[in-house]
């Protein structure tokens, strides 16, 4: 701390003590001095210079001495010296430094029990972290922050109703996995809602069942489809039969709409309490390109403005919804993946259900609920964007600063489509063998492991005439073989190298 | 008529009941009360009123003119005691009807190349003061100077050394025996500490904490910490001195301990760290008080004060033990045990405190002065010793101050 630091230096004239003070004493003598000052003062220059040679302060060994070999009290020092010559004694034999445990000094020479002078500096035995103590530390930290998330928090959080379509395929485990570990962490309190296409299957409530959530885990008859348009419009329907059972349960929250292979960020979840009855976050679209055309750069090149791959709310300057950001799928027109395997980009529709947040009592069929919402019971057929829940979309609140703060991620991954994966991934029976043990690395090398005698007599042959060369540049024999030794065992350690390769 | 009892009693009864419900409804803070009472919040004008001295400007006026650095370092608050009082409703021209006689004299403005105050000739300055005080009005004389106060935030108050055991040797100074002393200094049985003494808090610079504030919902993450000295290694060499080898135990103890985070760097996020930490330690120096008390209250650190028989600022209206936490020095190696064996509806009802914003007001000298700040806090104070006893006043002739006692040096004219 600069201050306390400022003091130090500043008592760091203590060490000119004896200069500053000795104007002042030897104005205080007047005219005279007595000899047992001039004494004394002689006595503490020498002290101080022999302080300076050995290190520490050598004038309280003397004192000490003087002390205790005769009843003398110095006049310059207070009877709190005696207290600290006592200290001293059983201090002195140890390192300066004075990690030696000593008792309090009880004797004092005024009523307080504190006196001024020298100490000892108590260590306790084993000076190290003790694992109680420290996870003791740790859980009020926790509470702490508990505190903390309440007070200055989001005020009366709702409870999030998450609303996920899925169906099992190889990449359901990444994704879902994902969504998961996503929603344990949320702080507030969370209901699932599950929609798996084709039936509830063993995997996915296998995997889910490990989170310690609240999930309604609901099937839907059809299967998914293999293209991607199909797909689309069978996950809007699960997502309305999720909205349904929101309905049906009357189930009191924020409804969000997570897809599997989505990443939410925390900040999310807690922007999603500020929307009042239906909000709009802006997604980030990372469309993956495997294969981007030249043309593709070259148009993008020529574009002044290069197009955000965000689609979300769109404010004016008074902060107020003037419109929407979509994702600009033109450069990609033709070359999009059509079917769900294929190696083509994957594109959003032209905006994503995961941007909305809707309040659980928009759905419900009581209760006061604007009459801008239609009834979900009326919509049957393709609804083409979340839009077409409301009457009027200008009613949506733009979240996250306006749309400025990009809260999740949208991507589409799949495996090809003759991709099988063991279910619930558990290996049973056990794999074929593919590479035998014995022959590890793999069975392209030769045969001959780089054992100790085998090499030598193996190799030994190719480098004889190095060896040779090494007899005529060096004499001795040890050298020789040792040189041996390391040249074989760097031509083995080649190998190994080029087998790793 | 009993049924007509028993319901004004049970309306009475509800009505009290829900009025304690929404006081407390607020459960960020809490309500601070001493052993004075509730009384951070007093207003002192109307309850006392102070003469301010017209001293020649070489004792106040001249000084800070010569050296401005005055004005930020620790010991600014006599200064801006000075300037509070002139422009305050509680100044009176008129000295019959004052209570407090206040004699502004800036005897730490004596400063070092470095920016260290050099105490040496304070005492001859205020000798020289209290002369020209109590030849020019009679009030010094009424009283021996007992319903005078001084302003004295010096390390070992009216001692003016920095030293603690030159400082006890010379005593406080002879004629300021009967004033009262506003002073940093604060241990118990200690002769430097007058009974009746206000104990107040060090300057430190208001805008430059306001500034560094961090959101409050930044989670505090750091269990206990400390940034400072541990051993003065110019001072005193082989330790023992400095803290009275508190200090240095502390970092014997706990340097390898992940909870405590204590160094001796100084870093420029010191304001911001503070703010996420749970804990601050404010041991002792070479003098019980820092200005770290200040700055943890400030930050909402609780403090972790380790300082035998220390006496906090405004010790009667704010209760010390309810908000920091008091270590025994001899029990420092067991500091881990002591802090994580707090219960934490301790820990969380002492950051309540900590967060009433009287109580951050109280530890702070603003300018210009708001209602409830540090000034306030001495003025009522101040306050609260009144009515002065009769016995105070001396009869005609009457001295008890030995106006010769003290070193010989302290004597020479200024």
């Amino acid at each position: 701390m600069k201050l306390s630091a400022l003091q130090q230096s500043y008592l760091g004239r203590r060490s000119n003590s004896f200069r500053s003070s000795g104007p002042l004493d030897s104005s205080s003598d007047g005219a005279f001095k007595s000899p047992a000052a001039v004494f004394w003062l002689v006595l503490h220059g020498l002290s101080c210079l022999i302080s300076l040679l050995l290190g520490f302060r050598f004038s309280r060994l003397v004192f000490l001495l003087l002390s205790t070999s005769s009843t003398y009290t110095s006049p310059f020092h207070s009877p709190t010296e005696l207290a600290k010559t006592l200290d001293i004694r059983s201090v002195i034999p140890a390192d300066p430094v004075g990690n030696v445990p000593l008792p309090f000094p009880n004797k004092t020479a005024t009523n307080s029990r504190v006196v001024v002078g020298r100490h000892g500096i108590r260590i306790r035995p084993w000076p190290h972290p003790n694992p109680v103590e420290v996870m003791k530390a740790h859980r009020i930290i926790e509470r702490v922050q508990t505190e903390q998330r309440l007070q200055f928090g989001v005020k009366d959080p709702r409870k999030i109703i998450v609303v996920t379509p899925t169906y099992v395929r190889t990449f359901q485990s990444l994704h879902l996995t994902g969504v998961m570990h996503s929603l344990m962490l949320v702080p507030y309190d969370l209901v699932w809602i599950v929609v798996e296409a084709g039936g509830v299957s063993n995997e996915t409530a296998s995997l889910i069942a490990k989170s310690g959530l609240r999930i309604i885990h609901v099937g839907f008859s059809q299967r998914m489809p293999n293209s991607w348009d199909e797909r689309h419009k069978l996950e809007t329907k699960m997502r309305l039969r999720g909205l349904r059972i929101v309905r049906e349960k009357i189930l009191d929250g924020i409804v969000i709409f997570a897809d599997d292979s989505n990443m939410h960020s925390m900040e999310l979840f807690d922007e999603i309490q500020n929307a009042k009855w239906f909000g709009a976050v802006s997604v980030g679209i990372l469309a993956n390109s495997a294969n981007i055309d030249e043309t593709v750069v070259e148009k993008r090149g020529e574009e002044e403005n290069p197009r955000m791959p965000v689609q979300g709310p769109a404010c004016n300057v008074s902060n107020m919804l003037a419109g929407w950001h979509t994702f600009n799928t033109l450069p990609f027109a033709g070359k999009s993946a059509v079917y769900i395997d294929d190696r083509a980009t994957v594109l959003p529709r032209k905006l994503e259900w995961s941007g909305f947040v809707l309040n659980s009592r928009l759905l419900w069929k009581d209760g006061d609920k604007p009459e801008w919402m239609k009834d979900i019971d009326t919509l049957d057929g393709d609804i083409e964007s979340p839009l077409d829940l409301v009457k009027d979309p200008s009613v949506v609140e733009p979240l996250g600063s306006c749309g400025r703060r990009v809260l999740l991620w949208w991507l589409r991954v799949e495996a090809r489509a003759d991709s099988k994966f063991p279910p619930r991934w558990i290996i049973d029976p056990p794999l074929e063998v593919t590479v035998p043990s014995k022959r590890t690395p793999w069975p392209d090398t030769p045969p001959e492991l780089p054992s100790h005698k085998k090499p030598v007599i193996g190799i030994q042959e190719p480098i004889i005439k190095h060896t040779t060369k090494t007899r005529t540049s060096r004499s001795k024999r040890r050298s020789k073989r040792k040189h041996d030794e390391t040249r074989t065992d760097r031509r083995t350690t080649g190998f190994d190298k080029t087998l790793q390769n | 008529m009993r049924k007509c009892l028993w319901l004004w009693g049970l309306l009475f009864f509800a009505l009290g009941f829900a009025w304690s419900i929404t006081a407390e409804r607020n459960p960020c803070t809490e309500r601070i009360s001493g052993s004075a009472g509730d009384v951070l919040e007093d207003d002192p004008v109307g309850r006392l009123k102070v003469y301010v001295y017209e001293l020649p400007s070489k004792y106040n006026k001249k000084i800070l003119q010569k050296d401005p650095r005055c004005l930020s370092h620790m010991f600014a608050a006599e200064i801006f005691m000075h300037r509070f009082l002139l422009s305050s409703p509680v100044q009176t021209l008129n000295p019959e009807g004052a209570d407090w006689f206040y004699t502004p004299i800036y005897a730490t403005c004596d400063l070092t190349p470095t920016g260290l105050p050099l105490p040496f000739k304070s005492p001859r300055m205020v000798r020289s003061a209290i002369q020209l005080i109590s030849s020019s009005w009679p009030y010094w004389n009424r009283t021996e100077g007992a319903d005078h106060f001084f302003v004295v935030p010096h390390d070992f108050g009216a001692y003016f050394h920095y030293q603690e055991e030159k400082a006890i040797e010379r005593g406080i100074l002879p004629i300021l025996r009967r004033a009262t002393l506003v002073q940093t200094f604060g241990q118990r049985n200690h002769v430097c500490l007058n009974e009746g003494s206000i104990t107040i808090p060090p300057y430190a610079p208001p805008q430059k904490m306001r500034a560094r504030q961090i959101p409050p919902d930044t989670p505090r993450s750091i269990f206990v910490y400390f940034r400072g000295l541990f051993c003065d290694v110019n001072n005193d060499p082989e330790g023992g001195y400095y803290a009275r080898g508190a200090r240095a135990a502390v970092w014997e103890n706990f340097k390898s301990n992940p909870l405590f985070d204590i160094s001796t760097e100084h870093p420029t996020t010191y304001y911001e760290d503070m703010q996420r930490a749970i804990f601050c330690l404010c041991p002792l120096g070479w003098a019980p008080w820092s200005p770290r008390l200040v700055e943890a209250i400030v930050f909402g650190c609780i403090p972790v004060i380790i300082a035998d028989d220390t006496v906090l600022p405004f010790a009667d209206a704010i209760p010390w033990e309810e908000i920091g936490v008091f270590v025994a020095e001899e029990d420092v190696p067991k500091l881990d045990k002591i802090l994580t064996s707090i219960p934490s509806h301790v820990i969380l009802r002492k950051q309540r405190l900590l967060a009433n914003p009287s109580m951050k007001r109280a530890m702070l000298f603003p300018q210009p002065t708001l209602p409830g700040d540090a000034f306030h806090q001495i003025l009522n104070g101040l306050a609260r010793k009144l009515p002065h006893p009769k016995s105070v006043y001396l009869k005609p002739g009457e001295k008890i101050l030995n106006w010769t006692a003290g070193p010989i040096t302290d004597l020479k004219p200024w």
